[in-house]
């Protein structure tokens, strides 16, 4: 999938992911998507309720061995 | 925004495990568009102060409270040092070396430290309020406390907290 930005949040937990992920998007423009790689395990549930909260859309979440994969597009 | 949700936290603790639980919840919700706002009252004014040094931890009393080391092979990080309260009571500088010990713990977990914690909420602009009484009654100074912390009492905090969605008290 393409992206614009990508962010590390691998090894960093509740609620660094979250925090970078929404000073990452701030320096977004709308409609541009942000890669973010984590470790956390409850990140996916928090990617999913930030999404759900802030109306960014998460254009998907994917996991791989002890690493998720999100993308946001910016609203 | 009138429809801006908000978020309004009394903040009572002066300890470094519970000076988390506001300051995650107060940056996280600002994060997600909530206007928040921290009273900081009692022994949670400790968490304002420019030098967060006497934030500490103490196992003493606290059964909930796991004590294992951050270091080691997995067998001795796996052991929980359940020491009986007498003992903890009579070793001095039992808290520094719990509280070292929880601060290698938090940074092996990559959990954020309380001093950047408090930043990226004042970066998010949560703003926090002290509690004028409680300053004086403990003997502080304004000098005493960070940049950018309000002074006002009771009304103060319900001022906001009247109209807020979700009102912690912590």
């Amino acid at each position: 999938m393409n992206f614009d930005k990508e962010l590390d949040a691998r090894g960093l937990n509740c609620p660094l992911p979250i925090l970078r992920t929404k000073k990452s998007l701030n320096e977004m423009t709308s409609g541009q998507t942000l890669k973010v790689i984590a470790t956390d395990p409850g990140s996916v549930k928090d990617f999913a309720a930030f999404a759900k909260q802030t109306g960014n859309e998460l254009l998907s979440s994917a996991e791989s061995g002890s690493e998720y994969t999100f993308f946001i597009q910016k609203k | 925004m009138d429809d801006q949700k908000k978020l309004a936290i009394i903040a009572t603790k002066g300890t470094l495990d519970w000076a988390y639980p506001p300051f995650i919840l107060a940056s996280t919700a600002a994060a997600l568009g909530y206007e928040t706002q921290i009273f900081f009252t009692f022994y949670g004014l400790q968490m304002l102060r420019k030098d967060l040094g006497g934030l500490k931890v103490s196992p003493l009393g606290n059964p909930g409270m796991p004590m294992k080391m951050p270091f080691g092979p997995k067998w001795f990080k796996d052991i929980n040092w359940n020491i009986p309260n007498a003992v903890q009571s009579l070793v001095p500088f039992y808290e520094n070396v719990a509280t070292t010990l929880m601060k290698q713990t938090i940074k092996n977990n990559g959990v954020a430290t309380i001093p950047e914690l408090r930043e990226l909420c004042q970066e998010a602009e949560v703003k926090f309020i002290a509690c004028q009484m409680t300053v004086e009654l403990f003997g502080f100074e304004h000098g005493d406390f960070i940049d950018g912390v309000e002074y006002g009492g009771a009304a103060t905090f319900f001022e906001f907290a009247g109209e807020s969605d979700i009102c912690l008290f912590i």
